[in-house]
């Protein structure tokens, strides 16, 4: 067991979250708009003072210091705006140290700035920058995000391959429910600011989301 | 940054600081053939102090004002166009009706509680993220605020003289200050950039986003809190000394940001060492133009700076609607 976190609160927004990660899994985080999926993310990743314990191989992550924590977990936020026109490469450096991940295919753009990329390829830098550095827990909030298509799925298989190794833990908060369903080990379903189930079989589903799944395609469900 | 644009920038102050200690050299030639202790008193006692402040104030401004634009994310931050200056200038007036202006502690202090206070009024009305149009307004309020209560206070002086030593120091001035008042801006002003520099690791991983550089263990409202008080502290000393000299702190940075591939905490050290040959140069072209009397130091950067700053705005506008 690598990841347990129990008693997480935020603000209002996250009430009481617990979980249990075993070393090599790569977990969903699934949930309508608002469920409390980024919240989670930032509990783990020590942002905005959450209350409750987090413990990654027995340490608490969040009390690790500036130097160690590279290493140690690694947070992509959901928004893909910078504050400031960095190189790509030097964005990706000021992670922590590590050269990105040769299967993002960032070459061509490693000496343009940041804010003259497509917003997909900015993704793909701002992920490289995330795992660069080859932490042990992967926080990743809507990764997937602005990609087109084909990167959607390689970007899935890049998370897969860097757990290969079975020592690294994946979290990936993700609305692409299909998606979800088809890389993920577990999926951990929120909903108003709680963990409220596990997997995507049952009616909890059509009650958190108001879809459900009918000749292989998500509907509304009928009020 | 490169160790020879490091060097280049090193020769180009010393250079600049030699200058400032000798020209006009004529002068200073003539009197040390006649006597050579009075020269000896012209070097340390006049243009020392001068040449002194001109480093410290320039460099104060630099690295404050690339810390402000790293801090707020904006390249238009700087301490005068936020309000900083002003603030301090009007903490400084307001202490000289108790304390007049030879008494630089008080100066001082009254000074630093102006440009803190400037500051943090700053943040309530434009918030830590602030756009540039929320930050220029709220900056403009503030100046202004800060200016009409300096002009009231102007106003109400209690006498002609203290009317004038008060508008002459506001144009802001290097000159007549004794080594004592240089040492007084100068120590607080390099012991500010030191602990600047030490933020300047924290500032860069700030480009990656507020939420991540606090993943990455970088306590952001600590930083924030550091760098509105390093700069109102580094800001004020000099303010109390030489008066509000403008358009430094807003120029500096963006050259230094050029020689650091455009790491806003990185640029803090050449930021700090351009601001530094800015104001010296400035400085010089003050003593050596001849125009019959001494221009004040703060008509002329901001005479040299507003092009600049225009120029500045013009191309983020030609950015936007292009």
């Amino acid at each position: 067991m690598m990841l347990s976190a129990s008693g997480l609160s935020l603000d209002g927004r996250l009430h009481d979250a617990a979980l249990e990660v075993q070393a090599g899994e790569l977990v969903c985080l699934v949930g309508p708009n608002g469920s409390g999926k980024t919240s989670l993310l930032h509990a783990l990743a020590g942002i905005g003072g959450a209350t409750g314990s987090v413990s990654l191989d027995g340490v608490d992550p969040r009390r690790l210091g500036a130097a160690a924590r590279p290493r140690a977990f690694t947070y992509l936020p959901a928004s893909r705006d910078l504050p400031w026109p960095l190189l790509a490469r030097d964005l990706i450096a000021l992670g922590g140290g590590g050269g990105a991940p040769a299967a993002l295919e960032l070459e061509p753009v490693l000496d343009r700035r940041v804010d003259t990329l497509s917003t997909g390829e900015r993704g793909r830098v701002l992920i490289a920058r995330a795992l660069a550095p080859r932490p042990r827990l992967l926080l990743l909030d809507e990764p997937t995000a602005n990609l087109d298509p084909l990167w959607q799925i390689r970007l899935m298989e890049l998370i897969r391959a860097e757990l290969a190794d079975g020592d690294r833990i994946a979290l990936v908060a993700i609305h692409d429910l299909d998606a979800a369903l088809h890389h993920a080990d577990r999926i951990l379903v929120m909903n108003e600011g709680r963990i409220v189930a596990e997997g995507l079989d049952g009616p909890h589903v059509a009650q958190v989301f108001g879809i459900e799944k009918v000749d292989g395609r998500w509907r509304p469900v009928p009020r | 940054m490169r160790a020879r644009t490091l060097l280049l920038l090193l020769l180009a102050l010393i250079g600049v600081a030699a200058a400032s200690l000798l020209l006009p050299y004529g002068p200073l030639r003539t009197l040390f053939a006649e006597d050579a202790n009075l020269a000896g008193a012209v070097l340390v006692e006049l243009r020392l102090p001068r040449t002194l402040l001109a480093l410290a104030y320039g460099a104060t401004l630099g690295a404050a004002g690339a810390s402000v634009q790293a801090l707020f994310a904006n390249p238009l931050a700087s301490p005068d166009l936020t309000g900083t200056t002003s603030g301090a200038a009007l903490g400084a007036v307001v202490t000289a009706y108790y304390f007049g202006f030879a008494a630089p502690a008080a100066l001082a202090i009254g000074s630093v509680a102006g440009a803190l206070l400037a500051l943090f009024l700053l943040l309530a009305l434009a918030g830590p993220k602030a756009e540039t149009a929320t930050l220029l307004l709220a900056g403009l309020a503030i100046s202004a605020l800060a200016g009409a209560l300096t002009t009231l206070a102007l106003a109400l002086a209690p006498s002609p003289f203290a009317f004038y030593d008060a508008y002459d120091w506001l144009m802001g001035s290097l000159i007549d200050r004794s080594l004592d008042q240089a040492a007084f801006a100068a120590i607080p002003a390099l012991a500010v950039i030191l602990l600047l520099l030490r933020l300047g690791p924290a500032l860069d991983r700030l480009a990656l986003g507020e939420e991540v550089a606090q993943s990455l263990g970088h306590d952001v409202r600590r930083l924030r809190l550091w760098i509105v008080c390093l700069t109102a502290l580094g800001v004020g000393a000099c303010v109390a000394i030489c008066g509000a000299i403008g358009f430094i702190g807003l120029i500096a940075p963006i050259f230094a940001r050029r020689l650091v591939r455009g790491h806003p905490g990185r640029a803090i050290l050449p930021a700090a060492m351009i601001g530094a040959l800015l104001l010296a140069a400035a400085d010089l072209a003050v003593r050596l133009v001849p125009l019959g009397r001494t221009l004040p130091i703060g008509v002329v950067t901001a005479l040299l700076g507003v092009p600049f700053f225009l120029g500045l705005v013009a191309r983020m506008r030609w950015r936007v609607t292009s």
